[in-house]
């Protein structure tokens, strides 16, 4: 008989802050050793599941209880925050928050630091739990040195150090590039294996997490648990669907050649999944779909002249890169971490001026002109909204630029609520903009741009942080804007943004372009792949799987055909 | 906030404030044209941090924000005004309670008392303290002193008058409980 | 302006190996003595003193030649300040009044002002560097440790800490923000003009200082769950043992302090006079 380490029995829980319960009579038994996987859209209750298993509901988040919820046994309303955190380990998304040391080492050591463990025992614990997430070289490195899959993986030494029984990780996936976050993934799993730890994933990327073995799915929704079963079972009904989570890309593609997905099929596990089953639909479904070909224009509208750049004198960032934008272009910079790509956002818009090298802008030389000159072309949306947002209007938001640049009232009220009107924010002009969504604000944020009325806007991460509705969502909307013309260049690490919605990419790595080429070529040459971090579609393998002879050409047509599909839907 | 220990919201209060106090002070502070008086908006934070926070982390904040900021980038620790940034950091906690911001409300008569008290936590640490600090441990000349503290007092007051209320205000908009709001 | 930070420097010297609670009780008695005298022999010789375990560290003058010119450029506005506000200090300190060189009556130039004005920059000179070394060789990890040792909560000495841990974060932060703000038509850098540039100052301040209120909420989360707090005392993992040279350290800069106390007060004065 196996054994329950967290058991959740008609449990309900509503934040003091909020009139409605976020979770409504949840009955959940996750067994030792187990790996769960929990997604839900954002606002589904995922995340305060997993504020309960650690503690930080009723600790840290006050509100009320009804229920039970029994972790290793023990009542967890009897249990304090300390004792809950020996039994459950919890790696949080955003690895800056959670990095508290100045080097790994003290990191690591953090937790038996607080349980005041003599120094030397600490030293040869940290030592063993740092090999163990391949840190062991890095004890003395300081945090600012780090790429984010390591400050990661030293969050999960920091909490394996206390030899947990359950490791639970929010949204793990969240701030990794593509290679990295698989690399994460891989790690978990292997750590699961090697120490028998019950794991409990809480994320959206489902295709992502299901690259290792997963024992269970839960799907929340609204507060309740919609769905608990095994992933091949899960894919053989359309509760993803349902809940808008974004299913695997090469299950999605046997669904549009109207194959149906059977739990016999494996269809979790891609390398075990039997594809050839439906070879022939796929073929037909191929045979069917038109490629409409535009013809792209091509009238440039930004250049970039052998640029090169370093913030410090030694160390170069940018190195001669140049590549030409045309008019109307939806344009992906892509690479890993550190590829310089915030930096060559940074000299297109002003922020920085490069040590050599020419930016033109509609055939005028711009390298010289200021932040505030070229803020007339080109707009610039930060990654994280709430480095953007001063007023406490959405309508005053929006004004703000206007109103700096002394545009007379009547012209501003008019500019702001035309953009409120194009961003879908109008009903909501005189909201607070503390009451919006993250997704919502971050239309605020493109909103304060696009009235200043850019020809090109530049935007970071775009899609950070947000469930597939939101995802599609925001993406939609910025489809629209450049089929009314503008040209928007996005800085990404999102391959299924790359492929969906532009064309083309750009490819950096350590400072250079590597690549300048279709989005689906790119994503099907694993040299390229390889060098700038990123991940293969799990469709160009399907169409290699399932004997297609030019993959490119099936990955091509599945994008026009999910676009199609979009649009209609809409 | 808690009188015994600190709680561990205060003390992250404290670190990020003090973190926040040394980048402040250092990039953002505004010269008026006139030698040694810039309009410090670091104490414009300081001043709300102190009323979220309360005094010991007011205090905290000042103290280690402004010695880190003299340590790091000057590399030497002007010890009579860190002093002075502790000690109107703790008077500008005092008022924490009365002022309650957390509750949403930062209304004309919250605004007054805010303002006096802050004019004059400052008077007592710029016009006198720092003057006397100034003079005791480095015995500087008695009138330069008080001249350089009426001036550096004037300025900060009246920046944490405008920019401090303005912050102040916005973040009690930010605590508002919003319950109904219909799409128009 | 030089953006540079001053930060630890990794070499191997005497001062480096003390522990770094040791080199915080020095520096504070060192910046005790320096700043209770006047006496121009005891500030000469900590002066020749603190150049000689300058050179000990091994910290080189180019690793801080920026900030040096700094508070060399600010020591010479501070003299001249001094010079336009109290021009007769020296002769109301040491009670007589050589004059060299003859201005309009009360800017005439007396040999006790200039006394007093170097009596004055030696005492920034001694006062100084111990705080410069002391930032160089202690390694950032070293901090919250130390001040622990000499008696400070640890709570308090974590806030030390994480305020050194999140200091480039901060900085980053409010790099992107003003540039973005700017690029809006909100400039609070030197280009605008001066009201200006404090009205747009609360454009770059509140979202710096939103998100920074929830970082701190971020952070509280995730050292509550790492069991911060929990226990009255806590052990560190960059703590080192006290060995015998810093005791042999203290005790020395403890017998300075005395020293110092005991010359400079023995007359009732904390000047120096060598006119009487």
């Amino acid at each position: 008989m196996k054994k329950p380490v967290i058991e959740f029995q008609n449990y309900h829980f509503k934040y003091d802050s909020q009139k409605q319960p976020t979770l409504k009579n949840i009955n959940l038994t996750i067994y030792e050793g187990e790996k769960v996987l929990i997604v839900g859209p954002s606002g589904s209750g995922k995340s305060t599941i997993g504020h309960c298993i650690n503690g930080l509901i009723p600790f840290s988040y006050k509100g009320e209880i009804q229920g039970s919820l029994k972790i290793m046994g023990k009542e967890a309303s009897d249990l304090d925050i300390f004792s809950i955190s020996k039994m459950v380990g919890t790696v949080l998304q955003d690895p800056d928050g959670q990095f508290i040391g100045l080097s790994v080492g003290e990191d690591i050591a953090f937790a038996l630091e607080n349980d005041c463990t003599p120094q030397p025992e600490m030293v040869k614990a940290v030592k063993e739990v740092a090999a163990m997430v391949d840190m062991g070289a890095f004890l003395d490195a300081s945090v600012h040195h780090l790429s984010g899959g390591q400050k990661q993986r030293v969050s999960l030494a920091g909490v394996m150090v206390d030899n947990v029984n359950i490791l639970l990780f929010d949204e793990p996936l969240a701030n990794l590039d593509p290679a990295t976050g698989k690399h994460a993934i891989h790690l978990i799993d292997q750590i699961q294996k090697e120490t028998n730890t019950t794991v409990v994933i809480i994320e959206h990327r489902l295709e992502d997490v299901l690259y290792r073995h997963v024992d269970r799915i839960i799907v929340v929704d609204d507060g309740e648990i919609l769905a608990d079963q095994n992933p091949n079972e899960l894919f053989s009904t359309d509760i993803l669907e349902k809940v808008k989570i974004r299913e695997p890309l090469y299950l999605k593609a046997i669904k549009y050649a109207g194959g149906a997905i059977t739990k016999d099929l494996e269809p979790a596990d891609f390398s075990r999944f039997r594809a050839e089953t439906f070879r022939e639909q796929l073929r037909k479904w191929y045979e069917e779909v038109t490629l409409n070909e535009e013809p792209p224009e091509a009238e440039p509208i930004l250049e970039l002249n052998r640029v090169s750049f370093g913030y410090t004198p030694k160390k170069e960032t940018v190195h001669d890169v140049s590549f030409t934008i045309n008019k109307g272009e939806m344009v992906s910079i892509v690479g890993k971490n550190g590829a310089g790509k915030s930096t060559i956002s940074k000299l297109i818009c002003g922020f920085e001026t490069p040590n050599a090298g020419k930016i033109i802008f509609s055939g005028q030389d711009i390298t010289n002109e200021s932040i505030t000159e070229r803020s007339l072309k080109i707009g610039m949306v930060l990654q994280n909204p709430n480095h953007m947002i001063s007023k406490h209007m959405i309508f005053d938001e929006v004004a703000l630029g206007l109103v700096a640049r002394g545009v007379p009232e009547a012209e501003i009220r008019e500019r702001v609520e035309e953009t409120l009107k194009i961003c879908g924010l109008y009903p909501f002009r005189n909201w607070p903009i503390s009451a919006l969504s993250f997704g919502q604000k971050k239309r605020v944020t493109i909103a304060s741009i696009l009235v200043l009325q850019p020809e090109l806007i530049i935007l970071d991460e775009p899609t950070a942080g947000q469930d597939f509705r939101h995802y599609t969502d925001i993406m939609e909307f910025l489809m629209e804007l450049n089929r009314n013309g503008l040209t928007i260049l996005l800085i990404t690490h999102d391959m299924h943004l790359m492929l969906e919605y532009t064309d083309r990419a750009i490819v950096l790595c350590d400072g250079r372009k590597i690549a300048d080429d279709q989005s689906v070529r790119i994503l099907s040459d694993p040299q390229l792949i390889e060098q700038a971090n990123l991940k293969e579609t799990s469709l160009f393998e399907l169409a290699t799987k399932t004997g297609f002879t030019d993959p490119i050409k099936f990955v091509e047509r599945f994008i026009a055909y999910d676009r199609e599909g979009r649009n209609h839907g809409k | 906030m808690n009188k015994n220990t600190l709680s561990v919201r205060t003390i992250v209060a404290i670190g990020i404030g003090a973190a926040v106090f040394v980048i402040l002070g250092r990039f953002a502070s505004i010269p008026t044209g006139i030698p040694n008086s810039n309009i410090e908006v670091t104490y414009a934070f300081l001043a709300l941090m102190a009323v979220i926070f309360g005094p010991v982390a007011g205090g905290l904040i000042g103290l280690i924000g402004h010695a880190l900021k003299d340590l790091i980038f000057y590399g030497s620790i002007w010890w009579s005004w860190v002093v002075v940034s502790m000690f109107v950091g703790f008077l500008f906690g005092l008022i924490s309670k009365k002022l309650d911001i957390e509750s949403g409300e930062f209304g004309r008569q919250k605004i007054i008392t805010f303002n006096l008290v802050q004019v004059g936590a400052q008077a007592l640490g710029w016009f006198l303290l720092a003057p006397v600090l100034d003079i005791v441990i480095y015995a500087e000349p008695t009138s330069k002193v008080f001249i350089q503290g009426l001036g550096v007092g004037i300025s900060n007051m009246v920046t944490v008058g405008i920019l401090g209320t303005l912050l102040l205000t916005l973040y009690a908009k930010t605590r508002t409980k919003t319950g109904s709001l219909d799409r128009e | 302006m030089a953006n540079e930070m001053l930060s630890y420097i990794d070499r191997t010297s005497p001062i480096h190996r003390l522990t770094g609670a040791t080199k915080l009780v020095c520096f504070i008695l060192w910046s005790t003595a320096a700043m209770l005298t006047y006496d121009t022999r005891i500030l000469l010789f900590l002066f020749i003193a603190s150049l000689v375990i300058f050179y000990v560290s091994k910290i080189r003058l180019r690793d801080i030649l920026f900030v040096l010119i700094f508070i060399l450029v600010f020591l010479l506005i501070n003299n001249i300040a001094i010079y336009l506000f109290s021009p007769q200090e020296g002769v109301k300190i040491y009670g007589t009044g050589h004059v060299l060189v003859e201005f309009a009556g009360r800017y005439n130039m007396t040999l006790e002002q200039l006394f007093y004005q170097l009596n004055i920059t030696l005492k920034y000179l001694t006062v100084i560097p111990a705080a410069l070394l002391f930032i160089v060789t202690t390694h950032p990890s070293e901090f919250a440790a130390s001040l622990n040792r000499i008696g400070v909560s640890y709570r308090i000495a974590y806030a030390v800490s994480l305020a050194l841990r999140y200091i480039p974060d901060v900085q980053r932060d409010f790099r992107n923000i003003a540039k973005a703000q700017q690029a809006r038509g909100l400039d609070m850098s030197k280009n605008e003009k001066f009201l200006k540039r404090v009205k747009n100052a609360s454009a770059v301040l509140a979202p710096l200082i939103l998100s920074s209120l929830e970082k701190i909420e971020i952070i509280s989360n995730a050292m509550e769950l790492r069991g911060f707090g929990k226990k009255k005392k806590r052990t560190w993992y960059n703590a080192r043992p006290f060995q015998k040279r810093d005791y042999t350290a203290i005790i020395l800069f403890v017998l300075l302090l005395i020293a110092t106390l005991l010359i400079t007060y023995h007359d009732g004065s904390r000047f120096y006079n060598p006119f009487s």
